[in-house]
């Protein structure tokens, strides 16, 4: 996110002292006689961070923005000097009355930002009125309420801002009361979000909802609108209180899915239908039409009970994948750092060369916990089919079912904020606690592709 | 419709500016690295987006784009698997500026002495009507300035840009609020050549648009063949309006639509003149919408019938003083009611509607229409519109009437028009409010070095006119095919093989301007030849497999059997070139079957047996050699 820029920071000293020496400000109209003739005018534009910093940024009248090199620049005049930007209109939304009532948060991301259309550059926007004038049709579905929590970029989230969300979300449930509460989120480490908010927050009114956008929301062809619709469908009309997450299901506008958060991944980098269930089926459906279809009968209902938020977690878990090259001393390194859990990514059904049992065992030794997922991604570990397996299960090594690597993870990091009693973390890690462990791998969570199409199988 | 026999342009004030779109052919589109091609095949897959008129966008937002999106309208994309990518599906950001293409785009600015910008910046111009499934055309300007000479006047460049093309519109399911695109042509790199608004007839016009067109296509580096090339018209007369006309595909239309789009403007300023000196004034129109259905409770006239019984009504408005005015024809067959119907139909999608100064007509009666005057009290300078149709739709289709009767009062309306195959213009869109543009943030600014440059400049080539003479005196072309070669769809392959074969330049050229011209008019799809299968057959001939007698044969069959080579054709119709033996052997074979007519004939058996040897050695031998040997031939049995 390029922040609103507040001088000439991103141009050449030569450059800054022609503008200064005539006193010309950043968005002043000017006029240049290029050193062949011609004459530009347009308004000064702020240096983005690539490209030449000795070409001044010109915003022609006719829209384009185009780059002069100082050396080029035979003289330079003022035209007319800036003028503040106009506010942006923004409209009152028509309510009906009686609508139901969806909170929405923001963290940042893709979804929450806006472009400066003057300037290009992209600035955090995220209120009620902003999300009601970007989709008027959620005039008719929904009264929305939003606020800004963070502002970061998704690939900057930590541990420390799940709690912060976790408890946002928790007390916005029993203080307002929503029917369900969205957060807007970067879609790059939404999925680790969407899990710890499912452990954090085991006992919900309503469900709290990831969702974000593969392509910005400055864009026509952006996937926001669709996704937040979904989103606030879901709010309304889940029977369900889990954390989930609600994006494109198909590279059409056509419908969304809800997946559940300790079961979703991000698999790839730049497609709507990124996100996926794994080792899962989606929670449900949701057209563009409005209607939403339970496809998953497992899930935790909405309680008025009171919520139970355990928000904490441990920050020191590490995540690493097995390769053929790796040498124990990476696992050394965390045990000297003094970690206090790590989960591998295995090969196959649970793995890892040979090289690393001694380092393994130091670990274990040393009351750190081992969780051993694959990096098969879809499937579930078993460690008593091969002798490697057998040999790790021996030394204390917790296999991870079918879960995620991030779901591990994250699981690992919150157990161990709650104890570590290695007992205690191998009995949390191994039950399951919202669905983030299916007891059976059925056939049809593992998609069978032909030509990028589903077959029957 | 007064029609002006000769127009006076310059008493008119005829101002037009050119915006001329051409195909580069580069080897990957723009932004990806797929072909570009534009395919017929059916496509592999499809999916269905929908565009969002965009958040900063409200303030002064393009009313049709508002407009297309509150109606609901989808896009429905088709693609190839093999030759359409994710970044085509926006499904993928788009990869760095294609090069290749800018270094064409360069060349192009420097051969028309353009000032190059040092940074490009890709910029996104926001287009809501689907063709981009962005919902933006990326385009970057390159270069201001520079002219081209026509005749004895320079005309001004003012911009060069180089974007990506649109998708092509396939078909628009209005039941189903869906409009077809495929994306083949999507990212195929344009360029864009904008010259100053200073052409001032439409022959100048023509000349404009063919100068540049052959600019281009020296380069040797743009596509070529229908819809590589696209012209945007901006036009206006003294007191008119600005008018954009789109995508104007053939060159020797041009002319027409500058001229149809002159009258048209004059003719609506003298409508507007009779209108001020009827009194008439704007808010003279009432939005007073009357439901006459009773007049037609009975009536004749099929649409009307058909239109109330299915639940719509006869909704009508008044016109004040626009009598004899509504039907008057400002384009060949167009009057100020064919605009009136073409806004109700954009904004209303009503089929169309009818006037005051077409009636009484399409079975709507005398009486009816008397009833009319009475019900709307019409007095005789006062015209009106009726619309059957549904309420809600005659609504809107009479508010746009009303909208555009108002403008009618104040002179000639800014819009988007679109050309007809005549030459006149039908509405398309409003004009968009000034292009929203603003950075692809997705790609990096792109620096022109002093390499890129110099690159640039060794592309530059040589220019129409010194080709022309070079054909002439160096390649001894007759004057009139220097000049038709110069134009030639085909002069690029036609330097090549000249430069890198042993063939005469005479026989390339009359091959490719005659002998293909005529084999498409025998009904060979000469088209599908590509110009390395025709190279080819050049090659054979350089090589003497084959005799230029063959020519015609083979580029037929070839036509017809794209995916055969050249080599293999030879044998499948056995034209392989004859031996001296071979051909001595088949003359003597004639003369022997046919030596009594010969010898009742003598000295003038000549044409009779070359003929029937010809007949038989068609395509595989030299008619000069052959005569030759029948001469010797003929001599020896002769001479007996």
């Amino acid at each position: 996110m390029v922040k609103l820029a507040e001088g000439l920071e991103g141009y050449d000293k030569e450059v800054i002292r022609l503008l200064e020496n005539r006193g010309i400000k950043l968005f002043d109209k000017v006029r240049i006689r290029h050193r062949q003739g011609i004459a530009f005018e347009g308004i000064i534009l702020p240096r983005p961070q690539v490209g030449d910093p000795r070409s001044l940024i010109l915003k022609l009248d006719n829209g384009y923005n185009v780059g002069i090199k100082v050396e080029n620049i035979e003289k330079i005049e003022v035209i007319e000097k800036s003028e503040p930007s106009p506010l942006v209109r923004v409209r009152q939304p028509k309510l009906k009355p009686g609508l139901p009532y969806v909170h929405f948060v923001g963290t940042g991301g893709t979804i929450a930002s806006r472009i400066d259309y003057k300037t290009g550059a992209v600035y955090p926007f995220f209120t009620a009125e902003e999300i009601y004038s970007m989709l008027p049709e959620l005039e008719d579905i929904a009264f929305v309420r939003a606020e800004t929590l963070l502002n970061i970029f998704s690939e900057d989230m930590r541990l420390r801002l799940w709690e912060k969300i976790a408890k946002k979300v928790a007390e916005i449930f029993e203080k307002e009361k929503p029917v369900g509460v969205i957060v807007a989120h970067g879609t790059d480490t939404m999925g680790y979000t969407a899990a710890a908010l499912g452990f954090a927050l085991r006992r919900l009114p309503g469900p709290v909802i990831l969702v974000g956008a593969q392509r910005s929301s400055d864009r026509p062809s952006s996937d926001s609108a669709l996704n937040v619709i979904a989103a606030t469908i879901t709010a309304i009309k889940a029977p369900f209180a889990e954390s989930v997450v609600v994006m494109h299901g198909s590279k059409s506008d056509n419908y969304c899915l809800v997946h559940r958060g300790v079961k979703v991944r991000k698999t790839h980098t730049s497609r709507r239908d990124a996100f996926r269930s794994i080792n899962d089926l989606p929670l449900a459906i949701v057209n563009s039409k409005g209607s939403f279809k339970i496809l998953n009968n497992r899930f935790l209902r909405r309680s008025e009970e009171g919520s139970i938020v355990e928000a904490k977690f441990d920050e020191k878990v590490a995540l690493i994948k097995y390769f053929p090259g790796m040498e124990g001393e990476i696992i050394d390194f965390l045990v000297d750092k003094g970690y206090h859990g790590i989960v591998i990514e295995g090969t196959g059904l649970g793995h890892v060369g040979h090289q690393l049992l001694k380092s393994i065992k130091r670990a274990l030794g040393e009351g750190i916990a081992v969780v051993m997922t694959s990096q098969c991604i879809w499937g579930r570990v078993n460690m008593n089919v091969y002798r490697r397996g057998i040999e790790l299960l021996r030394m204390g090594v917790i296999p991870g079912e079918d879960m995620l690597p991030e779901t591990a993870y994250v699981k690992l990091s919150w157990v161990l904020a709650k104890t570590r009693d290695i007992k205690e973390v191998r009995r949390l890690m191994l039950t399951n606690m919202v669905f983030e462990i299916n007891e059976r791998s059925e056939n049809r969570f593992y998609p069978s592709l032909v030509n990028g199409e589903a077959i029957e199988n | 419709m007064v029609r002006l026999l000769r127009i006076n342009y310059k008493e008119l004030g005829l101002k037009c500016g050119l915006e001329i779109h051409q195909m580069l052919n580069t080897r990957t589109k723009l932004f990806c690295n797929c072909p570009t091609v534009v395919r017929h095949d059916d496509p592999d897959l499809e999916f269905v987006r929908r565009l969002r008129p965009t958040r900063s966008e409200m303030g002064e937002m393009d009313p049709a784009a508002l407009f297309e999106f509150k109606k609901g309208v989808k896009y429905r994309y088709q693609a190839y698997e093999d030759s359409i990518c994710l970044v085509e599906m926006d499904e993928e950001p788009p990869h760095d500026l294609n090069r290749e293409a800018v270094r064409i785009a360069l060349t192009i600015a420097l051969m028309l002495g353009s000032t190059l910008v040092d940074e490009i910046q890709v910029m996104r111009k926001i287009v809501i009507d689907g063709s981009n499934t962005t919902g933006f055309q990326r385009t970057a300007l390159i270069a201001i300035g520079g002219k081209i000479k026509v005749g004895d006047k320079y005309i001004p460049i003012q911009t060069i840009c180089v974007e990506e093309d649109a998708s092509r519109k396939i078909s628009e399911l209005r039941d189903r609020r869906e409009i077809v695109y495929r994306l083949d042509r999507m990212g195929i790199p344009l360029i864009e050549i904008a010259t100053a608004p200073v052409i001032e007839t439409p022959e100048e016009a023509e000349k404009v648009a063919y100068r540049i067109g052959q600019l281009l296509r020296v380069t040797g580096k743009v596509k070529r063949g229908l819809g590589t090339i696209r012209q945007d018209l901006n036009i206006s007369i003294k007191n008119g309006a600005r008018i954009e006309i789109k995508g104007v595909q053939e060159l020797g239309l041009i002319g027409k639509i500058v001229e149809y789009e002159a009258l048209r403007q004059a003719n609506l300023l003298k409508i507007r003149d009779e209108l001020k000196s009827r009194g008439v004034k704007p808010e003279d129109i009432k939005e007073e919408l009357i439901d006459i259905s009773d007049i037609f409770s009975n009536t004749k006239s099929k649409i009307a019938k058909k239109a109330l019984e299915r639940g719509g009504v006869a909704l009508a408005i008044k016109l004040p003083g626009f009598r004899g005015l509504i039907g008057k024809e400002i384009q060949p067959g167009r009057r100020l009611g064919t605009e009136f119907a073409d806004r109700a139909r954009y904004w209303a999608e009503v089929g169309g509607i009818f006037h005051s100064d077409e009636l009484p007509a399409y079975g709507i009666s005398l009486e009816e229409v008397k009833l009319i005057e009475e019900r709307l009290s019409c007095n005789k300078l006062d015209g009106y519109v009726i619309v059957f149709e549904k309420k809600e739709k005659a609504v809107r289709a009479l508010r746009a009437v009303i909208e555009r009767a108002k403008e009618a009062i104040i002179g000639v309306p800014e819009e988007t028009r679109g050309a007809n195959s005549d030459g006149t213009t039908k509405f398309l869109r409003p004009m968009p409010g000034k292009a929203r543009m603003y950075p692809e943030t997705d790609i990096r600014p792109l620096t022109i070095t002093r390499e890129l440059i110099e690159e640039a400049r060794k592309s530059i080539p040589e220019l129409p006119e010194e080709k022309y003479k070079k054909f002439k005196i160096k390649y001894k072309l007759s004057d009139e095919m220097a000049k038709r070669m110069v134009e030639s769809y085909y002069l690029d392959l036609f330097e090549k093989v000249v430069e890198e074969l042993n063939v005469p330049a005479t026989l390339v050229a009359s091959t490719l301007e005659n002998t293909l011209v005529s084999l498409r008019r025998e009904g060979y799809p000469v088209e599908r030849l590509d110009d390395e299968q025709i190279y080819g057959v050049f090659r054979l001939i350089a090589k003497g497999e084959i005799s230029k007698e063959a020519l015609p044969e083979i580029l037929a069959y070839l036509s017809k059997n794209p995916d055969i080579k050249p080599e293999d054709v030879i044998k499948r119709l056995g034209l392989s070139r004859l031996s001296l033996e071979e051909i001595r052997k088949i003359v003597d074979e004639v003369i022997r079957s046919n030596i009594n007519e010969i010898r009742s004939r003598g000295n003038r058996a000549l044409s009779m047996v070359m003929g029937r040897v010809m007949e038989k050695v068609r395509g595989r031998a030299d008619g000069k050699l052959v005569s030759e040997i029948v001469k010797e031939r003929l001599k020896n049995v002769l001479s007996l």
